[in-house]
């Protein structure tokens, strides 16, 4: 009986257009369309990456090729100094991701399960830090980093300092610190745990997930950072990768594009990694809002 | 022993006594300790590297300041000067453009894609497909920038390769001012699709399957559900994604520096850029700051009044 009723009412509705067959195929045509303009640029940086110098800037693109050359790979070496600059963006999303792991947890902990005065309006002001983008507060903190204060400009460190304090993170581990239900801690002083045994011992493994979101977006928001170290390095030692491109980019402006080709791909292999192996943490991370690199 | 009460324990221990983790007090007392303990280095950072600069950028709006000559106190002069500076109208026209431009295109191609890869039968296919639109986002800036700087050549670039094939003659993307804005635009999109397809994707996988089959037997189909049913479900999401498109969008900086260096002319030179060029290539920190300021009381304005309209469509279901 439900079954007629339903095909009736189906019947009386003119049906949508996008929901006959031919409506869907012109659908599913439009989302490969997409996917396809979002992937060429990418298959054409590889493809030309491995094309030798004469032939990497030929019209039309050779999209797929069999004479793989792989000199352009050695040129990014030659050129500038690539690996220091990759090992200059290891140190410092690295340096972030723990810094800001430590400092986030300790005060995700303390806003989450510990009673203090004054614990709703701290919190209160680390939430309104969220609001205040970087290009706000670049100015003092170069000068604060000049030779006058901190003098660490042109060094790693200039990147690094700052980038280890994130309301943000706080914030996403103070969410997941609270979802932990609170018996675990009257079971672990009955014990004869002390305070600092309780947050090391059982809450802060118990917040893994929340830490590895927090430590995958914070990996590539300053893997990918090109504003802060454009402000803060002016000398290639010091350079993080993203700089690095645009120097290849400025080397080579008048010869070929393989070997800028080659360091971009090897720039992005690190968060390509990072997001096969960790792609949940960083999707769910991303919904929640994240720090966008 | 048993006799003794938790009181009695605590005034024994003497100073120390008085954190013993053996009375309901003496760890009320210890956690609150460890909590500005745990606190302290969060906010020592935050303090130094956040809310103090947002104040120094504030007063140092108020001062006319290179790096050779002191601090001068000059009173509302900055912003005298913003209000005259003839290139400040085009800039802002920019940032207005790219951010409507990029945040439009964005939100319905996102959101168009988010509803019908749940449609899409093949498992692989829509794998396949999501992987695709979210790697861009996964590069940084740089990378776009430079990737996209080639593309978009005007003489070598394989765009105008296809567009020529087309029938269309060599589009300046980078180098005419009429067109220089819509390249950046594309290039925003391109980059930042996948960021706010998943947050759409999350939303529309959410919805439960009984409320859209039930809209189905009520005779709400196809696009009137839609407009009816799905859209107000989302409608909390469309909002969050509406405002981080649009914060992000008034910061962008990385690729049209890149790509164009601000050109030709002022053409593609947003907010973001302008300050970068005031502060830090001619060293005027008091007037970078001042403009650093309108755009921090822009965003706020921008998401405040974000926030007012969406009462009016936004749905708390």
């Amino acid at each position: 009986m439900a079954g007629t009723t339903t095909t009736v009412v189906r019947e009386r509705h003119t049906i949508n257009p996008l929901d006959r067959p031919w409506g869907q195929w012109l659908q599913t045509a439009f989302l490969i369309a997409i996917g396809l303009l979002t992937l060429m640029p990418l298959l054409w940086v590889i493809s030309t990456s491995f094309r030798t110098l004469r032939d990497s800037f030929t019209v039309p693109p050779v999209w797929i090729h069999f004479d793989f050359d792989f000199s352009n790979y050695q040129s990014v070496f030659d050129t500038i100094p690539f690996l220091n600059m990759l090992k200059n963006s290891f140190y410092y999303a690295g340096g972030a991701v723990i810094g800001g792991a430590a400092t986030s947890a300790l005060a995700g902990y303390a806003f989450a399960r510990l009673q203090f005065r004054g614990r709703g309006v701290l919190f209160w002001v680390v939430l309104s830090t969220m609001m205040v983008p970087g290009q706000m507060t670049i100015i003092p903190v170069y000068i604060l980093m000049g030779v006058k204060y901190l003098n660490l400009v042109n060094t790693i460190w200039s990147l690094i300092v700052p980038s280890v304090f994130t309301a943000f993170g706080i914030f996403l581990l103070r969410q997941y610190f609270r979802q932990i239900p609170g018996d675990y801690e009257e079971s672990a002083l009955i014990d004869g745990a002390n305070q600092w045994q309780i947050f090391r011992r059982i809450y802060l493994p118990l917040a893994a997930p929340g830490i590895a979101i927090l430590s995958i977006l914070t990996f590539n928001s300053r893997w990918n950072d090109y504003f802060t170290p454009l402000v803060f390095i002016n000398s290639q030692h010091a350079m993080p990768i993203t700089m690095g491109l645009v120097e290849l980019q400025g080397e080579w402006s008048t010869g070929s594009i393989a070997v800028v080709f080659a360091g971009i791909v090897l720039s992005v292999i690190p968060v390509i990694v990072v997001y096969i192996f960790g792609q949940r943490y960083l999707l769910e991370g991303l919904m929640m809002g994240g720090i966008k690199g | 022993m048993a006799s003794e009460t938790l009181a009695t324990r605590e005034r024994r221990g003497g100073l120390l006594g008085w954190f013993r983790a053996d009375t309901f007090d003496g760890v009320r007392r210890q956690r609150a300790i460890l909590g500005y303990l745990f606190l302290l280095p969060a906010f020592i950072g935050l303090v130094t590297f956040v809310v103090g600069p947002m104040f120094v950028s504030f007063g140092l709006s108020f001062y006319r300041w290179n790096i050779f000559k002191p601090p001068d106190p000059i009173g509302i002069a900055n912003f005298q000067r913003l209000l005259t500076d003839s290139r400040l109208p085009g800039i802002y026209a920019n940032t207005l453009f790219l951010v409507v431009g990029t945040v439009f295109i964005t939100q319905v191609l996102a959101l168009a894609l988010a509803l019908g890869v749940t449609k899409l039968r093949s498992r692989k296919l829509a794998y396949f497909l999501r992987t695709s639109w979210f790697l861009p986002v996964l590069m940084s800036g740089a990378a776009v920038g430079v990737t996209l700087s080639y593309l978009f050549q005007r003489e070598f670039g394989p765009i105008n390769y296809y567009l020529g094939l087309l029938g269309i003659d060599r589009v300046p993307w980078m180098t005419s001012a009429s067109t220089v804005m819509w390249t950046i635009i594309i290039t925003a999109v391109w980059k930042n699709l996948g960021f706010i397809f998943v947050i759409y994707l999350g939303a529309v996988t959410n919805i439960p399957q009984e409320i859209l089959d039930a809209a189905d037997v009520d005779g709400a189909q196809g696009w009137r559900r839609l407009w009816t049913v799905t859209l107000p479900l989302i409608s909390p999401i469309m909002l969050f994604a509406t405002v981080i498109n649009v914060i992000g969008a008034m910061q962008i900086f990385d690729e049209p520096q890149i790509m164009t260096r601000g050109g030709p002319g002022d053409g593609s030179r947003t907010a973001v850029m302008y300050m970068y060029e005031v502060a830090f290539k001619e060293q005027e920190f008091g007037y970078g700051s001042s403009i650093a300021v309108t755009l921090f009381i822009a965003i706020l304005i921008v998401t405040g009044i974000q926030f007012l309209l969406s009462k009016r469509w936004v749905f708390y279901g």
